[in-house]
């Protein structure tokens, strides 16, 4: 067992783990847009930042991806990473108004509008990549990635085509934490050509 | 592997031990007639651009014509970049030593006449100082070239690249064979650990310290060990790495192999970036040249010892240039930086210790092999050793390639080697490190620059650009510039970098749009903060540092922007206008003709007038004007 | 396409079938063909045993691949910091507006694509662009006019010398 403290009091955690795994055995709230304990960790949101302390030194990690080290001093709610996670939030806000996950995981940690200018009223993705990671870690099909880069990143298919690779088990719209890939599936997929007849009563 | 077959014209022999070695040069020593003279001919990339390919071909015809081929020695050598970019194309005339710059293809016969079959100079190619008018002959006594002091571009200029036999003349693969024979590999990383060399390309991390660090994961993980080559220079006004691959390569790679020795590597990567074809085709030559002769590959120089390279060309991505984004690159996906906490000398390149430096770094360590650490630690300042290779650019006299030791004065980079501003003002400010890096101001000119004196003052040494601005570059549009480019070649993977950077960018747009207000500088400074703590790789947290140092050493500008929507600088289109000296107007006509919008009226030989209602302020009235009669307010 | 598809074996064959020569492939292709097609990378993805979402991914990552054919001469205008500070975003705008289409974009009559490109090395002769590959420096307003017209000229000539029957 590794011995560390978070937020002043002492945890303890398997070799291997990382610390937002570790402080959420312990209920210790870190909030997370991107991580999900089935697939791996790719650090995008940032919103899980913490501050390391060892006397005047201090840094932020991200705890996803930080593993525990024995000693180490975790804070989650120091102004830095307030800081970091508020800026966050607002820019989310405007990236993302649509997205009710966004504004309620925000609203939990005091941020409820945002001083930036809201370019698409409809948009709900913020390009984690939970999806993809979830298409190739769990279905194993890669039916969706990561294309383009930088402001331009989005998530999609090849050629922004439907894909004969996605089987359409919805794995990707259930892993979602904006709520994004509801609209979005139909685009991989392809809109099925028959309509099911409901059954009769 | 690559597509640029390169095959040697003769059969060599393989170069079994340090003796044959020697022997070989001593060989090629012989053949040299130190009366015979020879021709070398500049082809870095600002040369050849302003035509030295066409140059030594009028060269090479004017010696058949006019019957001097046999007395040139061995033909005409087209050279790396020979430093003084802003006077090329530059011609080097051995054994007079003469050095003539601005040399067009028109100038051929003239040199061919006058220097080689009269022994005279060319005076009206000769150097002329701007400001005494003094001629010089020779390269050394030019003061841009009399102040460096040139270790890593020591044969740059002076051999040819594509020649292994010019390199091993001037005592190439000497410190291989030296380490090979005289030393261990742990002696070789204590020499390098000793030297204090810090890594060229941006951070500074010690090199032997990162060497140390690859050989504990390698007790723990065992082999194999991979050693990389960073040539991904991707700053925008920064060409030095570029240049010494092109002017030196075997510089390069003799570092590369000795890392290889000291770490026990079989096999190495050079990734270079793909807008450097000529530094490709270099080392790709170099690589050939150097496995024909049994300095790569199997058994080199007879003994144990092998080690292999390969070359991956970059597609286009500022961010591989981030070690860890740059394994991935190499590994054939798209270059995301890791997220892991862990250092890539204990898990890079295929989650295999790996030892990753830049093209300088590695550039450094034959010399310090073959000289000694004590050598090398005296050159510099104590906790900054050696030399760097700046490229001096922008509002600058001598644009250029300079060496000089570290902790030299900026002022002497500037005005001394540089030559100053033109017109002589005083330089508003240095921008040092690129995108990731600060602008120095006036100031701090007597700032030693070494890595430690720069990050103390906000900026950077980063690879080692240092773009010169004068009063009329704007600062919150140098901010801009650098955080647009940063938007694009941002992978786009973690939040802070991908949204923050354009964030902050569309506060500057606002600032030079004239509809901004004094909180948002205070919004742009906690939101560069929430970006340098929270950012996943080095390109995103040092991202913001244009935008700070600039907010740091010029407030007064953006208050400018702000308050008084006003550009001082005269460079935010919406702040300004452009507008007509009736006085120095002559009514020549030229700017009426250019402006796209048509909206400058007047007749011949009178003042001309602009519409201020249509103008769209292009600027091009201004930079047509001969008489310095458009004004911008 | 017959002629692509054999091209694209061509330089299958010059690298082993693995992922790591992904982008290898995929510049050799650029190189022989000007673009990479949807077909190509397929034919590509498969040979590198990746899926074909992988080699979209790096395809659209870098900025030298390029999913569309391009036009008959690219203009590439530098936009390093040498050539902004003298004004390479205007020599882009005077462009635009001379081809009337936007950076990234290609003429519809095929013959001009106009690209910009982060630095080329070239800083003493700012502002500089990339004609077809050649250096032009120093660039103003009037020397892109005279270039343009020259590369109008020459294929105005073509054509004229007849490849009409």
């Amino acid at each position: 067992m590794i011995t560390f403290n978070i937020n002043d009091t002492e945890v303890q955690a398997e070799p291997g783990w990382t610390v937002l795994e570790t402080a959420r055995q312990y209920e210790i709230e870190i909030p997370t847009l991107c991580y999900h304990e089935a697939v791996s960790s790719s650090g995008a949101c940032r919103l899980c930042m913490v501050e390391l302390k060892d006397g005047s030194w201090s840094k932020l990690v991200a705890s996803c991806i930080y593993p525990v080290a024995e000693g180490i001093n975790v804070y989650t709610e120091t102004e830095r990473v307030k800081n970091v996670r508020r800026w966050v939030f607002e820019m989310l806000l405007a990236q993302c108004p649509a997205s009710g996950e966004i504004k309620q995981l925000a609203a939990k940690h005091g941020v409820e509008s945002t001083r930036f200018s809201i370019k698409d009223p409809d948009e709900e993705c913020m390009v984690c990549g939970l999806c993809t990671r979830a298409c190739e870690e769990i279905v194993g099909l890669s039916a969706i990635s990561m294309v383009d880069r930088g402001v331009h990143k989005k998530i999609g298919a090849p050629f922004s085509r439907p894909t004969e690779v996605c089987v359409a088990c919805g794995c990707c719209v259930t892993i979602c934490p904006t709520g994004a890939m509801r609209s979005r599936i139909d685009a991989v997929r392809g809109i099925p050509k028959i309509t099911l007849t409901p059954l009769a009563v | 592997m690559f597509n640029g077959n390169v095959a040697l014209k003769t059969e060599v022999n393989r170069l079994n031990s340090h003796t044959d070695l020697n022997d070989f040069r001593q060989q090629i020593l012989d053949s040299y007639d130190p009366d015979r003279p020879e021709i070398l001919v500049c082809h870095g990339t600002g040369c050849i651009a302003n035509g030295s390919v066409e140059l030594t071909q009028a060269l090479k015809k004017a010696c058949q014509t006019m019957g001097v081929d046999a007395k040139i020695m061995p033909g005409i050598k087209s050279t790396g970049c020979q430093g003084l970019c802003s006077k090329g194309p530059l011609v080097h005339i051995k054994p007079h030593g003469l050095f003539y710059q601005r040399v067009k293809a028109k100038n051929a016969e003239e040199i061919i006449q006058k220097t080689i079959i009269e022994n005279k100079p060319v005076k009206h190619l000769l150097y002329k100082d701007p400001q005494t008018g003094e001629l010089f002959h020779k390269e050394e006594d030019i003061p841009f070239y009399k102040k460096q002091k040139r270790y890593v571009l020591k044969n740059i200029g002076k051999i040819d690249p594509t020649r292994i036999e010019d390199k091993i003349a001037v005592g190439g693969y000497q410190a291989l064979a030296k380490a090979l024979t005289t030393m261990t590999p742990e002696q070789v990383v204590e020499q390098i650990t000793k030297s204090g060399l810090r890594g060229r390309g941006g951070a500074g991390f010690p090199t032997g310290r990162k060497w140390q660090g690859a050989l504990k994961a390698i007790e723990k993980k065992g082999r194999p060990v991979y050693v990389v080559v960073n040539g991904d220079e991707g700053d925008p006004g920064a060409f030095m790495d570029c240049a010494i691959m092109e002017g030196d390569p075997h510089a390069v790679l003799e570092g590369l192999i000795l890392g290889a020795y000291a770490l026990g590597a079989e096999m190495g990567y050079l990734y270079i970036r793909a807008e450097y074809p000529i530094a490709i085709k270099h080392l790709q030559i170099a690589m050939e040249q150097a496995k024909a002769y049994g300095l790569l590959g199997e058994n080199i120089l007879g003994s144990d010892f092998c080690f292999n390279a390969q070359i991956n060309r970059g597609a286009g991505a500022f961010v591989c240039g981030e070690s860890t984004a740059l394994f991935t690159s190499i590994e054939g996906k798209a270059g995301n930086p890791r997220p892991k906490y862990v250092r890539s000398v204990e898990e890079g390149l295929w989650g295999r210790p790996t030892v990753l430096n830049n093209v300088e770094t590695w550039a450094n360590v034959p010399m310090i092999v073959e000289n000694g650490a004590d050598w090398y630690a005296n050159i510099g300042v104590p906790k900054s050793t050696g030399t760097k290779v700046f490229c001096l650019v922008g509002k600058v006299n001598n644009v250029g390639l300079v060496e000089v030791p570290m902790g030299t004065p900026l002022a002497e980079i500037v005005e001394n080697i540089g030559g100053g501003l033109p017109g002589g003002a005083p330089f508003k400010a240095v921008q040092t490190g690129g995108p990731s890096g600060g602008c120095i101001p006036y100031h701090l000119k007597d700032l030693p620059v070494d890595f430690d004196s720069l990050t103390k003052a906000g900026a950077m040494m980063g690879s080692g650009a240092m773009i010169v601005m004068d009063d009329r570059d704007c600062v919150v549009d140098v901010a801009r510039y650098f955080l647009r480019f940063l938007e694009e070649e941002s992978c786009g993977k973690c939040l802070p970098c991908r949204l923050g950077l354009s964030r902050m960018r569309e506060i500057l747009d606002n600032f030079s749009h004239g509809c901004g207000e004094e909180k948002d500088i205070d919004d742009l400074m906690g939101l560069a903060q929430a970006i340098q703590d929270g950012a996943l790789c080095a390109l995103g947290s040092s991202a913001p540092n244009p935008c700070l140092t600039t907010i740091k050493f010029f407030k007064d500008e953006y208050i400018a922007h702000v308050r008084d929507q006003k550009c001082p600088a005269g460079v935010c289109k919406d702040l300004i206008t452009y507008s007509i000296d009736p006085e120095a107007c002559t009514g020549c006509m030229s700017c009426s003709r250019q402006c796209p919008q048509g909206c400058i009226s007047g007749e011949k030989k009178k003042p001309h007038a602009i519409d201020e209602s249509a103008c769209i302020r292009c600027g091009i009235c201004m930079e047509t004007c001969k008489f310095k009669a458009v004004i911008v307010r | 396409m017959s002629d692509q598809a054999d091209i694209i074996e061509e330089i299958m064959g010059r690298y082993p079938g693995k992922p790591e020569y992904l982008i290898f492939l995929l510049q050799d292709v650029q190189a022989d063909c000007g673009y990479i097609s949807p077909e190509a990378m397929n034919l590509i993805s498969e040979h590198a045993c990746v899926p074909i979402t992988q080699a979209y991914s790096v395809a659209t990552f870098y900025q030298s691949f390029r999913l569309e054919p391009k036009g008959e001469h690219e203009v590439r205008v530098c936009l390093g910091t040498a050539c902004h500070l003298k004004g390479g975003q205007r020599i882009v705008e005077e462009l635009e507006r001379k081809l009337n289409i936007s950076a990234g974009d290609t003429t519809e009559d095929m013959m001009f694509t106009l690209n910009s490109v982060n630095c080329v090395g070239a800083c003493a002769l700012s502002p500089v662009i990339l004609v077809d590959g050649k250096y032009e420096t120093n660039i103003t307003a009037n020397k892109i006019e005279k270039i343009l017209k020259q590369i109008n000229n020459e294929h105005a000539g073509y054509s004229e010398g007849g490849t009409n029957v």
